[in-house]
C-alpha cells in the first residue's frame, strides 16, 4: 500500500500495531480458523497495549484517537494476516462503544469503559433480528419496562451477534413502545448496555455454523423475559435509533478498512507466489495474464483506500465543523465500505487463482481470505442497500422499497 | 548511591527486516525509499534504561533518561519510539541525509551531551546494524576518561555507585565491576525490548524534544575515514554431494584441503 498523504498519528499506529500483529503469525489465524476457537490471547495482547481504546476519551483511559486511526488499525490488524477474524474479536469493542461513550451517563461511563478498554470485559453489538434483517425500523424485540422501577425485561431474538459467546456486555437495541404506538417508526426503540449473564433465566445462545471468520462465534442470541436493570439504558429512552446512528458511519469505515487490510494481504501473497513460482522454467508473474489482473486488484484497492481514509476524515472533521452534513458522511461511508468490499472481493479471488491449486490449500492463507472476504460485502448492509441509498440520497431517485 | 541520569544514545537505521543492498554509486548501502527503525541495540539500551527504573533495581533510583540521536529529521520518530518505551526528553541533533557521522564524531558529541546533561552512565547499542563499526561506547569512555563494560547481558547496582557488569566474550561470560559514571554497551540478551502502548505513545507526544545542531556540541562533520567501495558478497557458489564418507575423503584430497 502507498502510505503517502497519510497523517503521523496514523503511520505511528500502523507501525505499532504492525509490531504486535507480528506475535501472532498466520499459522496462528489458520489454526485458530481450523479448530473455531476464540483469539483470545490477541484480543488480550491488544488490550494490554491499550489499542481498544484507541477511539474513546482520555478521560475515561482511552486515548481519544478518531475513526481515522482506528481505520487504519482495523486495516492493520486485518492485514497482518488475522483477517476478519482478528478484526471482529475487537471491532465491536471498539466502535459499539461510541454510541455508549456520547450518550451513557457518566456513572455509566465509569463503570464499563475502563473494563472494557482493560479487555476484563468484551463487547458485542445486538441489533440484526431474523425477522427484520436491514429493516431495522421493525425490529421485534421488546424491552418491556417493570412496573415496580426494577428494569426491564427483554423478549426477543438477536442473530449474527459475533462475540456473544465470550462478551460480558451488550449494546441492544430493542423496542420500548410498540410499534404501533410511535408517531415514526423510528421512534419506541432505545439502547441498553446489559450484562450477558448466562446464570440468569432467559438468556440462550447458539453459535452459528459459517464460512468463514470461524475463530470468532457468530450466535443467535434468544431473549425470554430476561430482567435487566433500569440503568442498563444508554440515553433516553425510544430515542434508540438516533443513538446507534451514530455509531454506524463509523463502523462502515472500519469495515471498509478491514476489508482494504484483506485485500492487500491477499495481493501481497499473490504477488510473492508469482514473482516465485516457476513454470516452464521462469516465474509465472511473468505472463501478463497473471500480472494484470494483480496490477488492476492493486489500483483498486488504491482508490478504494482513497475513498475509505476520506470518509473517516469526514467523519472525525463533522465533530468540529458543523458543515459538514450528516448525509455528506453517510454517502462517504457508505460508498467507502462498497469500494473496498468489492475491490477486497477481486483482489482475495484474484489471489487464489494465481496461487492455481496452491490457492486452494489453507497453507496457502489465500483461501482464508477469500472466504473471509464475502463478509464486508454482506455486512454490516448489503450492497444493494448502499446503491439503493445511492440513489435515493445522492441521485434524488425514487426509493424502490 | 547517586542518582542516575542515564543518557542513551539512539540511530536511526534500516530496519533489521529489510535485505539492505548497494547503491548505485557503491559508495555505501541504499537508503532511498527503504523502510528505517531504531537500531535493534538502541533499542536494548532504551529498554534497560526504563527497567532500571520501575524495578527499582539501583539504590539511588533513576532521575532522568535521556535519548539522543544524530541524524536527518526522520530520526526524530525513534525518539519518540523510544521516549513512548519510557524515555523522559529527547535531544535531536540535526544532521542532513548522507552527511553521516564517524564513529569518533559521535563520541565527541556525546561527551559534550553528557557533560551537559551531568549524566554518570551512558548506555549505548554495541554497534549499529548499519555500518557495524562497534566504536561509539568505547571512543566515548576513553574521552570521557570513564569506566567501561562493553556487550553487557546483565547489569546490577551495589553499594557506593558500583555497577557489576556481565559481558559476553568468546569464552564464555565475565563480570567486571566499576564505580559511576560509566559507559555501558548493550548485547542482544540483555533484555527483550518491549513494544510501545497506546497510551504511551500518546503520551510521548507531549514529551519534550530538544532540537540542535553540531555547532551546538562544538562539532563538525569531519571526515577522516574514505569509503573506498562497497560491493555485494559474491554469490555463493552451490556445494558438491558425495555418496559416502570415502567420497568425502578422496573430495576433500582431491581439493587439497586434507
Amino acid at each position: 500500500m502507498a502510505t503517502a498523504g497519510f497523517t503521523e498519528s496514523q503511520l505511528t499506529v500502523r507501525d505499532a500495531v504492525s509490531q504486535l500483529c507480528a506475535r501472532f503469525p498466520n499459522t496462528y489465524w489458520q489454526e485458530h480458523d481450523q479448530t473455531e476457537q476464540d483469539p483470545a490471547d490477541f484480543h488480550a495482547a491488544l488490550a494490554r497495549d491499550g489499542w481498544l481504546g484507541i477511539a474513546l476519551p482520555e478521560a475515561l483511559g482511552g486515548s481519544g484517537l478518531g475513526i481515522s486511526e482506528a481505520t487504519m488499525m482495523m486495516q492493520t490488524i486485518a492485514e497482518s494476516g488475522a483477517g476478519m477474524a482478528g478484526a471482529q474479536s475487537i471491532h465491536a469493542n471498539v466502535y459499539a462503544t461510541q454510541p455508549l461513550a456520547k450518550f451513557g451517563t457518566p456513572n455509566q461511563l465509569q463503570r464499563t469503559i475502563p473494563n472494557i478498554i482493560s479487555g476484563k470485559w468484551r463487547v458485542c453489538f445486538g441489533v440484526t433480528e431474523p425477522n427484520t434483517g436491514l429493516d431495522t425500523l421493525r425490529l421485534s424485540t421488546i424491552a418491556t419496562k417493570q412496573a415496580d422501577g426494577s428494569g426491564y425485561r427483554v423478549t426477543g431474538q438477536k442473530i449474527w451477534i459475533t462475540c456473544a459467546q465470550v462478551a460480558a456486555k451488550m449494546i441492544l437495541l430493542a423496542r420500548t413502545t410498540p410499534l404501533q404506538e410511535v408517531r415514526k417508526p423510528s421512534e419506541g426503540l432505545s439502547l441498553f448496555c446489559i450484562d450477558l449473564d448466562r446464570s440468569q433465566p432467559g438468556l440462550e445462545m447458539r453459535r452459528i455454523k459459517k464460512m468463514g471468520g470461524r475463530a470468532v462465534d457468530a450466535n443467535e442470541v434468544f431473549f425470554d423475559g430476561y430482567a435487566i436493570p433500569a440503568d442498563s439504558l444508554v440515553g433516553a429512552e425510544g430515542q434508540g435509533f438516533k443513538i446507534i446512528l451514530h455509531g454506524m458511519n463509523a463502523e462502515r469505515c472500519l469495515l471498509a478498512g478491514e476489508a482494504l487490510g484483506l485485500g492487500y494481504a491477499a495481493l501481497a501473497k499473490a504477488a510473492e507466489y508469482a514473482r516465485n513460482r516457476n513454470v516452464f522454467r521462469r516465474p509465472i508473474g511473468q505472463n501478463q495474464g497473471i500480472a494484470h489482473p494483480l496490477a488492476e486488484a492493486y489500483m483498486r484497492l488504491e482508490a478504494a483506500k482513497l475513498a475509505t481514509y476520506h470518509a473517516a476524515r469526514l467523519y472525525d472533521a463533522s465533530k468540529a465543523d458543523e458543515s459538514i452534513r450528516q448525509d455528506e458522511i453517510g454517502v462517504a461511508c457508505n460508498s467507502a465500505k462498497y469500494l473496498a468490499a468489492e475491490a477486497a472481493f477481486a483482489a482475495c479471488e484474484r489471489a487464489v487463482l494465481t496461487h492455481g491449486g496452491m490457492g486452494y490449500a489453507v497453507e496457502y492463507d489465500v483461501e482464508r481470505y477469500f472466504r473471509e472476504c464475502l463478509v464486508p460485502r454482506i455486512a454490516p448492509v448489503s450492497r444493494e442497500m448502499i446503491l439503493n441509498y445511492v440513489s435515493e440520497k445522492v441521485l434524488r431517485l425514487p426509493r424502490s422499497y | 548511591m547517586s542518582a542516575l541520569r542515564i543518557l542513551v544514545p539512539v540511530k536511526r537505521v534500516i530496519d533489521y527486516a529489510v535485505k539492505p543492498r548497494v547503491n548505485k554509486a557503491q559508495t555505501g548501502v541504499e537508503t532511498a525509499g527503504v523502510k528505517h527503525s531504531m537500531n535493534p541495540f538502541d533499542e536494548l539500551s532504551v529498554e534497560e534504561s526504563v527497567r532500571i527504573r520501575e524495578k527499582k533495581s539501583a539504590p539511588g533510583g533513576v532521575e532522568d533518561i535521556t535519548v539522543i540521536s544524530a541524524g536527518p529529521t526522520k530520526a526524530q520518530d525513534i525518539l519518540r519510539t523510544a521516549m513512548a518505551m519510557g524515555a523522559d526528553r529527547a535531544i535531536h541533533v540535526e544532521v542532513k541525509e548522507g552527511e553521516d557521522l564517524e564513529p569518533l564524531s559521535v563520541a565527541k558529541l556525546l561527551k559534550v551531551a553528557a557533560e551537559q546533561h551531568k549524566s554518570n552512565l551512558v548506555i549505548l547499542g554495541k554497534q549499529s546494524i548499519d555500518d557495524d563499526a562497534n566504536q561509539t561506547g568505547q571512543m566515548l569512555a576513553g574521552l570521557l576518561g570513564w569506566p567501561q563494560a562493553t556487550q553487557a547481558s546483565k547489569v546490577e547496582f551495589g553499594e557506593n555507585d558500583s555497577v557489576s557488569v556481565t559481558r559476553e566474550v568468546d569464552g564464555g561470560s565475565e563480570t567486571l565491576r566499576a564505580k559511576l559514571p560509566m559507559v555501558i554497551t548493550t548485547d542482544l540478551r540483555l533484555n527483550e525490548p518491549r513494544y510501545a502502548s497506546l497510551p504511551n505513545i500518546m503520551k510521548a507526544k507531549k514529551k519534550p524534544m530538544e532540537k540542535k545542531t553540531l555547532a551546538d556540541f562544538g562539532i563538525t562533520a569531519e571526515r577522516r575515514l574514505k569509503v573506498v567501495k562497497v560491493t555485494e558478497p559474491p554469490v555463493r557458489q552451490g556445494g558438491g554431494k558425495v555418496e559416502d564418507v570415502d567420497g568425502l575423503v578422496s573430495k576433500l584430497k582431491e581439493l587439497g584441503a586434507i
